[in-house]
């Protein structure tokens, strides 16, 4: 009892000191190193909620890859940096945003302690019908059989970010390959690492998905996994990234999106609502669109951390 | 025999940690890039793959087993590969004499 107040306590106060440092700190690099810990720190306290699934999400997600999308943003603005930190805003402006500030963190405290309790709480009908589903995992359950719009229209989301990154292109480059090209030592430590990581990774991936039936895993964690082992290909000099006017790249990108809704839509005539599933079919059909939907991630992601093309096909 | 497994749990996770304190101390101490980084990675090969034999005999199966020294592998790799890229870009950044 004891022992485990220590560590949650100590964890908090981590937490919380992580969180003021990467406000205060004024270099942006620093900043986002002290985001990615943050993140990482979040993924413990989940872990000590016993909700590893939002661990594992957190831990790659928001650990992870924003980091690296931040870390992008920091080296792009580095020339810009000084100039921004030489202005600096007057009086009135700082009173303005401190008053803001505070009374922002004063309602938030007021909704925290005016939340009802017991808190509302649908586990027990979860709990109920789960076995209509044929799934194990309460999460998984949620996520694509009684929430699964939401799920959709997350990955539609998705989707609608990338095309923001790729509206940044300039015009002679549309359809190009995006970022810079990585020229990394063939025989360097890098691409040994791409050689003899992405197997791992692919079979790690791909428990993960399977997994997420029964166990804390899914589609998210194991998309990010394979987007991650991409990446590691890519930046190891050993494949380059692929033009964005590719025909199989567009179709891997909304794969996961047309599939979920072309079953949803079937749920209409079949199942009387829509994404509902005929009795019997839930879990070979939540594979399915979970299955697609993994490659559309890994997909996504990996394209949003590659950024927008800046280089023609050819070169 | 269990209570020789738990002195064996005892002395290989203290010793663990003893070396993750080494480690972090190191890294806030050291002078420079390179020494900082051979702190760290005492805390990743030794610190981490003492506290994994010492947690050896707790687990419920080989498998269990056989993912704990997956995951120790796997740091050393990642570790290992990411001192020798921080190595490189900070001798490169040096200035040549």
């Amino acid at each position: 009892m004891n022992v485990s107040l220590l560590v949650d306590g100590s964890l908090l106060a981590m937490i919380v000191v992580v969180a003021l440092w990467t406000i205060v700190v004024r270099d942006s690099f620093a900043a986002v190193i002290g985001y990615a810990c943050y993140g990482l720190l979040l993924g413990f306290a989940w872990v000590r909620l016993a909700a590893i699934d939002a661990a594992l999400t957190e831990a790659a997600i928001g650990g992870g890859l924003t980091s690296v999308l931040l870390i992008r943003a920091v080296v792009r603005l580095r020339s810009t940096e000084a100039s921004t930190q030489a202005e600096t805003p007057g009086r009135p402006q700082r009173i303005l945003a401190a008053m803001l500030s505070a009374a922002f963190a004063v309602a938030l405290g007021a909704i925290v302690l005016a939340l009802p309790d017991p808190a509302p709480s649908l586990a027990p009908q979860v709990a109920e019908h789960i076995a209509s589903t044929g799934l194990g995992n309460a999460v998984t359950a949620v996520l694509l059989a009684f929430r699964a719009t939401d799920t959709l229209l997350e990955a539609v989301v998705l989707v609608y970010a990338l095309v923001a990154v790729w509206a940044l292109t300039p015009d002679r480059v549309w359809g190009g390959r995006p970022g810079q090209k990585y020229d990394a030592d063939p025989n360097g430590m890098l691409a040994y690492l791409a050689r003899l990581l992405p197997p791992l990774g692919i079979i790690v991936a791909i428990y993960v998905f399977w997994v997420g039936a029964d166990l804390p895993g899914g589609k998210f964690q194991a998309g990010t996994l394979l987007a991650a082992m991409w990446l590691l290909a890519i930046m190891a000099g050993l494949t380059d990234a692929p033009p964005i006017s590719r025909r199989w790249l567009r179709v891997a990108l909304v794969a996961g999106s047309m599939v979920f809704l072309a079953i949803g839509f079937a749920g209409v005539p079949l199942a009387g609502a829509f994404l509902s599933y005929p009795d019997g079919f839930a879990k070979p059909l939540i594979l399915i669109i979970e299955a697609a939907s993994m490659v559309s991630i890994a997909v996504t992601l990996g394209l949003l951390v590659l950024g927008p093309p800046e280089r023609s096909e050819h070169s | 025999m269990s209570l020789l497994l738990d002195a064996w749990t005892i002395v290989t996770v203290s010793a663990g940690l003893f070396f993750f304190l080494a480690g972090t101390i190191g890294l806030l101490r050291f002078p420079d890039t390179l020494t900082r980084l051979h702190a760290l990675t005492k805390a990743d090969n030794l610190g981490l793959g003492l506290v994994v034999l010492g947690l050896l005999p707790r687990v419920s199966g080989p498998l269990a087993a056989l993912k704990l020294i997956c995951v120790w592998l796997l740091v050393m790799l990642a570790g290992a590969t990411a001192s020798q890229l921080i190595a490189r870009v900070a001798r490169r950044s040096e200035p040549s004499e």
